[in-house]
């Protein structure tokens, strides 16, 4: 069997004799799409990547914000 | 302003939430990767089954803390973009350079080893399988480490020059940054923090083991390994704690002021060794504390290893005042003078800003010269008076206060579990002494989440030592959606803490059942 097929026989072989990590991965992907899907998609913009098209834009915004009183 | 108020506070808050229950998984996976590896080394050195049995029942428990955990850190990264967006961008690729390596390089590593570890039993070689161990262990501490440095660049920004330009701080020394004092005593001291947890948490599940009565040998043999490992972190903790206060005098005196209740400071300072604050300590610098005693000379002893040198409190501290070793009271530079150094550079960047907009070349090149001469003092400019450059000193004091004696009580405890491992093992069946083992599974974790406290609430106001306070790190955002994402993130991690917790006490439970040693 070449090298890739063992790999690919460790991984597959892994996963479908696992008992407890079932959940664990269930877990997992619950997480990562609670994180990815709903959080950081609705709650999380990137406020200057969002609110501005370029670095020398992002960066006149920063200078603005910083240099400006509060 | 008010509003500018609940933002900071609510993301602050966030933050602090988020990477406190960020820290319940972290420093076990950094233990439990150590002890398994161990474990694991004594099953091919002896080749004793027993211990491969032994080794799969702790990556077990080492698998289900790693998948809660794992990527409860990207949390944070959310955050600086969004509550933290002048931030982010200041910062430039110092913060980001560490964190892309550690997500690329550590993260694959961990995730290739982590798998060769579960599912390569009987498929790879003995050797190859330890290696993945060995590696894994390694994989997490690399981890932790370029987290730790960006860290330590927040509370000691050095290797870097300001570009008025990009707004961006631009990394010029990578080393100064990857190997500065900060960096190296902060890595070794949460790894070796962690190194306790682990071990601790192996003392702790196998002293349930003995309470119930069940696999004792297998127990008795995990807190061999387990107690050794706990013992020589809390042994480096110590040292490293040591160390990372020493750094703290030099360049954060006033977080080691605040974690000291010292508002005047003297020649021969005394420590704290046990102490109530009064409630409004500020009022009474010359006397803040309610109740508490003292070790002469302790603190100057400490930092500076001379007890009748001086350790300045935090109104000397203010006013820029210092005593020599001669006995002279000399003034340096004081806070309102750094406020006012401060603010032009603020008005630089603002003449700089201007001079952008007309295209005037040379009236751009004055002002970045005026921000690169008083940079070091950009922060102080954000500054309504010199107090606000004082941390929060209850919860400075009463954080540093309770890693200490969390700290001690667990270097007691583990002293005396590898003398009853070793030497008196009966001992470790008694129902009290499970009972300590069990219960210093929570003083470990609460030793470290106190010393994180510390590291952060002390150093604030700073986001940036010196350069940045939290009020200017900001994002124009609504205090009403920073409180929603705080409660979405209270319910998610108390979930996923909930789920760890069930999990790993179903596992533990139905493995004690069975015989561990022989898996059947």
């Amino acid at each position: 069997m070449s090298l890739l097929n063992r790999i690919a026989a460790l991984y597959v072989d892994g996963f479908r004799n696992m008992t407890i990590g079932r959940s664990l991965w269930a877990l997992i992907i619950i997480k990562l799409i609670i994180f990815f899907a709903v959080i950081k998609l609705l709650f999380f913009p990137d406020v200057l990547a969002t609110n501005y098209d370029d670095d020398a834009s992002r960066a006149d915004a920063v200078r603005q914000s910083l240099s400006s009183e509060r | 302003m008010n509003d500018l108020i609940g933002v900071v506070d609510w993301s602050r808050a966030q933050f602090a939430l988020t990477a406190m229950y960020h820290w319940l998984f972290v420093p076990l996976t950094i233990g439990l990767a150590l002890i398994v590896a161990i474990m694991e080394t004594i099953y091919v050195r002896t080749g004793n089954e027993r211990w491969k049995n032994i080794t799969k029942f702790w990556m077990t428990l080492f698998g289900i803390n790693f998948a809660v955990g794992v990527a409860t850190g990207l949390i944070l990264e959310f955050e600086f973009g969004t509550n933290w967006s002048n931030y982010s961008w200041f910062v430039g690729d110092i913060f980001g350079a560490p964190l892309a390596i550690e997500g690329i390089v550590a993260f694959f590593m961990e995730a290739t080893f982590v798998a060769v570890m579960f599912f390569g039993w009987n498929k790879v070689s003995k050797g190859f399988h330890l290696a993945s161990s060995w590696l894994t262990a390694v994989g997490v501490c690399l981890s932790a480490m370029w987290i730790l440095i960006a860290n330590a660049w927040m509370q000691y920004p050095v290797g870097m020059k300001f570009d008025p330009a990009q707004m961006r701080n631009v990394m010029d020394d990578f080393f100064a940054v990857a190997l500065s004092p900060v960096a190296v005593n902060k890595f070794f001291h949460a790894v070796a923090c962690s190194w306790v947890l682990g071990g601790v948490f192996v003392l702790g599940v196998s002293s349930w083991l003995m309470l119930k009565r069940r696999n004792i040998e297998v127990a008795k043999d995990s807190i061999k390994v387990g107690s050794v490992v706990g013992l020589v972190g809390i042994l480096a903790t110590c040292y490293t704690g040591h160390g990372s206060a020493v750094v703290v005098s030099e360049v954060q005196p006033m977080k080691l002021a605040a974690m000291e209740g010292l508002y005047e400071g003297s020649v021969g300072q005394s420590i704290v060794a046990f102490g109530v604050l009064k409630p409004d300590a500020e009022k009474t610098p010359d006397d803040p504390m309610l109740f508490s005693i003292d070790i002469p000379k302790g603190l100057s002893y400490l930092i500076y290893a001379d007890g009748d040198s001086f350790v300045p409190g935090i109104n000397d501290l203010i006013a820029g005042r210092t005593i020599t070793a001669e006995g002279d009271t000399v003034y340096g530079q004081s806070y309102e003078e750094k406020m006012a150094l401060g603010m032009n550079v603020r008005k630089a960047l603002a003449d700089y800003g201007m001079a952008k907009k007309t295209g005037d070349e040379a009236a751009m090149k004055a002002a970045a010269d005026a921000v690169a001469k008083d940079f070091d003092n950009f922060g102080y400019g954000y500054l309504e008076s010199p107090e606000d450059a004082v941390p929060p000193v209850g919860m400075s004091f009463y954080a540093f206060h309770i890693m200490v004696y969390a700290g001690g009580l667990l270097l007691l405890v583990l002293l005396v579990t590898v003398w009853f491992a070793w030497y008196r093992s009966r001992y470790l069946e008694k129902t009290w002494f499970c009972v300590i083992g069990i219960l210093s599974v929570a003083a470990a974790w609460i030793c470290g989440e106190a010393g994180w406290v510390l590291a952060e609430v002390g150093r604030q106001p700073w986001v940036i030592q010196n350069l940045m306070p939290t009020n200017a790190a900001i994002s124009g955002i609504q205090p009403s959606s920073v409180q929603l994402t705080f409660w979405i993130f209270a319910l998610v991690f108390t979930a996923l803490l909930i789920a760890e917790v069930s999990i790993m006490l179903r596992y533990i439970s139905r493995a004690s059942k069975s015989d561990i040693a022989t898996n059947h």
